[in-house]
């Protein structure tokens, strides 16, 4: 009996482990990658071993020692990697700017005469503790705050204190800001058309519900793509929307609508209203049908036994479903990034002009990590209610 | 009929009218004779129907969309099924609430962040740019669906049957293919509808992972709305929404036969 058992755990640990292992290597190793190059700094102790273990030495404002001229020459002698070199000139030019002319100037004349380690000789600019320090920081240590500071707008001054960057370099915090201001304006949207909507089709039955349903769950089903061309469409200057509203005369010039904050969360309501309605409906329907007439009978009036009684019982739909749309807006990408103009741009797109236009991998690390630990923490909060209503049944 | 109802009604028809609007407005624009996406239409033709399967760009699209639609089924109903199978026995033990959060997280987590991770990860491996690549980060998100439905189906399945093939002495492979698959196939089908659509739907892995010869049908989709928006995205919105009435029609057809039996 017992040996059966063993099998049987031995046979479905051999049935699941596939899926586990795949899931490992394909979604949890790629997350482990984006946040590792969100806070790894490697280059530029892989790039410059001699210097690294002088420059510790260096207090940061004396003017450069002989010792460190003559191990950063060596460095540079030794790079053979070209790909190594650039991304090293990459990784102090983003700290200060002017390394980008002034290393390769260098390299070539450290290459040109083995015994030129004189660097200030070669470019003035190495006299100043300024271009020093940039140094000092990058082959410290191999793993970083900066990019996680830079993606709330924050760097480390010379002396290695925190503080703001200045004003104008980075708009990371405006786009946080954006990406909540909007969500936030999407979940009020859904809740103050999807609540009403959900007491409705709950409040009727038979094929009325039927067809409210439906008209929820079509568009789910249907391709987001296609919604979002649809809205593309319609909401264009010579769209649908525009050319009827002129045709009534309501209005002679055509209303922006598209590339702008209104067509965004229009569009953005219309693709999320669903994950509003579903939760708040399935809450509802399991309220008695006869409390609001026995509020109603005992002398209150429809507003206040709504108030008083309805709103406090769909309370945990209404949590659940705010929390599901607010959740999945923060993470939009498809239809800020086709309907919204430039200044609609929420973390999403930023993310990926990081990953894709620029190439800077820590940066797109950083805010995806904001993000993702954001989304993290709302599906907890909802896991928790969901689990307290299973609880309670 | 007093306000209150009279209110109800209008609301109602309004939220309906703004959920299904969009979806019904695209459909006809898919036969305009005009270069332009708008409203009155000055003729019909299915000329832009004959550019999606004779343009190029739109023809490996879709022959893309197949390839790596086909491929993502096959591997996430594969793992899937194995899966559901495996849990199915210690569903108690894992608890069912456990087994969804887990399954669940690659449907949380935003497509851009798995994005820059898998395209980061998958660099290294020479995963990019290939039809491999892609198949992989779409099944990641396909497979959660495969296990919920089969998982649900298998659950439902009385345990006695399997037993009763068993002591007749039924080989438990036997039993596995006559008796506990077939059962679950209606499971099975919906998982695998479900994985076809996810992958057929999938943009946001896609931009990060796949090269130019990979392009989907989603993919083309959202770079002629970004770049050249023409009617040919109305057509194939309509080849979409098509398709979607006949997933659901198998959907439900295959829920029915399950609740005959």
């Amino acid at each position: 009996m017992k040996d059966d058992r063993k099998r049987s755990w031995l046979v479905s640990l051999a049935l699941v482990a596939p899926l586990v292992l795949f899931l490992v290597f394909f979604f949890a190793a790629p997350l482990y990658t984006m946040v590792s190059a969100a806070i790894s700094d490697p280059i530029g102790a892989r790039a410059l071993p001699h210097t690294s273990a002088i420059i510790e030495r260096w207090d940061g404002t004396s003017p450069p020692s002989p010792e460190m001229q003559t191990a950063f020459a060596e460095d540079l002698r030794a790079i053979d990697d070209d790909q190594l070199f650039g991304d090293l000139v990459r990784r102090l030019n983003s700290a200060k700017s002017g390394f980008r002319t002034l290393m390769p100037k260098t390299r070539n004349a450290v290459k040109a005469d083995p015994a030129a380690n004189d660097l200030v000789a070669i470019d003035e600019r190495w006299s100043d503790p300024a271009f020093w320090q940039p140094v000092k920081t990058a082959t410290a240590s191999t793993i970083t705050d900066r990019n996680l500071l830079a993606a709330v707008d924050l760097e480390r001054s010379t002396a290695g204190d925190i503080q703001e960057m200045p004003e104008g370099s980075s708009a990371n915090r405006a786009t946080l800001i954006r990406t909540f201001v909007v969500s936030l304006s999407v979940t009020l949207a859904c809740l103050l058309i999807g609540l009403p909507y959900a007491m409705i089709a709950a409040s009727v039955d038979g094929w009325k519900r039927q067809l409210l349903l439906g008209a929820v769950l079509l568009p789910l089903w249907t391709s987001l793509l296609v919604r979002t061309a649809a809205w593309f469409i319609l909401l264009q200057d010579n769209g649908l929307i525009n050319s009827s509203l002129t045709a009534l005369g309501l209005i002679n010039s055509p209303l922006p609508l598209i590339f702008n904050r209104a067509g965004v969360i229009i569009a953005m309501t219309h693709v999320l209203l669903p994950f509003m309605v579903l939760p708040i409906f399935s809450v509802l329907i399991g309220i008695p049908k006869n409390l609001m007439p026995a509020a109603a009978s005992l002398g209150a009036p429809p507003l206040r036994a709504f108030w008083n009684v309805l709103l406090p019982m769909s309370t945990r739909g209404i949590v659940s479903g705010s929390l599901l749309v607010f959740m999945s807006a923060l993470g939009y990408y498809i239809t800020p990034a086709l309907i919204g103009g430039a200044r609609d741009q929420m973390i999403s797109s930023v993310i990926a002009y990081y990953a894709t236009g620029a190439a800077n991998w820590g940066m797109a690390g950083a805010l995806g990590l904001v993000l993702l630990v954001a989304t993290l923490i709302l599906y907890t909060v909802y896991l928790r209610l969901s689990g307290e209503e299973q609880a309670k049944r | 009929m007093n306000g209150l109802n009279v209110a109800k009604v209008v609301f109602g028809a309004a939220i309906m009218f703004f959920l299904l609007a969009p979806l019904i407005a695209i459909l006809p624009l898919s036969f305009t004779d005009s270069v332009f996406l708008n409203y009155p239409i000055p003729a019909y033709s299915t000329r832009w129907f004959n550019e999606l399967v004779t343009a190029d760009v739109w023809r490996r699209s879709i022959v893309n969309s197949l390839i790596i639609g086909s491929g993502t089924t096959a591997l996430a109903t594969v793992l899937g099924t194995l899966g559901a199978l495996g849990l199915r026995n210690h569903a108690s033990f894992w608890s069912l609430s456990f087994i969804r959060t887990a399954f669940l997280l690659p449907m949380v987590v935003p497509a851009v962040v798995l994005g820059v991770g898998m395209q980061l990860m998958f660099a290294r491996y020479n995963l990019t740019n290939s039809y491999l690549g892609v198949i992989i980060a779409h099944t990641v998100l396909a497979v959660p669906f495969v296990v919920i439905n089969v998982l649900s189906v298998l659950q439902a399945i009385d345990p006695r049957l399997e037993q009763a093939a068993a002591s007749l002495g039924a080989h438990p492979v036997t039993v596995l293919a006559r008796v506990t698959l077939p059962l679950a196939l209606p499971g099975i089908i919906s998982g695998a509808v479900f994985a076809f659509a996810t992958s057929l739907d999938e943009v946001v892995l896609t931009l990060f992972v796949a090269g130019p010869n990979q392009r989907t049908l989603a993919r083309q989709m959202f770079s002629s709305i970004r770049e050249n928006i023409s009617p040919a995205i109305a057509a194939a919105a309509f080849v979409f929404i098509v398709g979607t009435i006949f997933v659901a029609l198998i959907l439900i057809l295959s829920r029915k036969s399950l609740a005959r039996r």
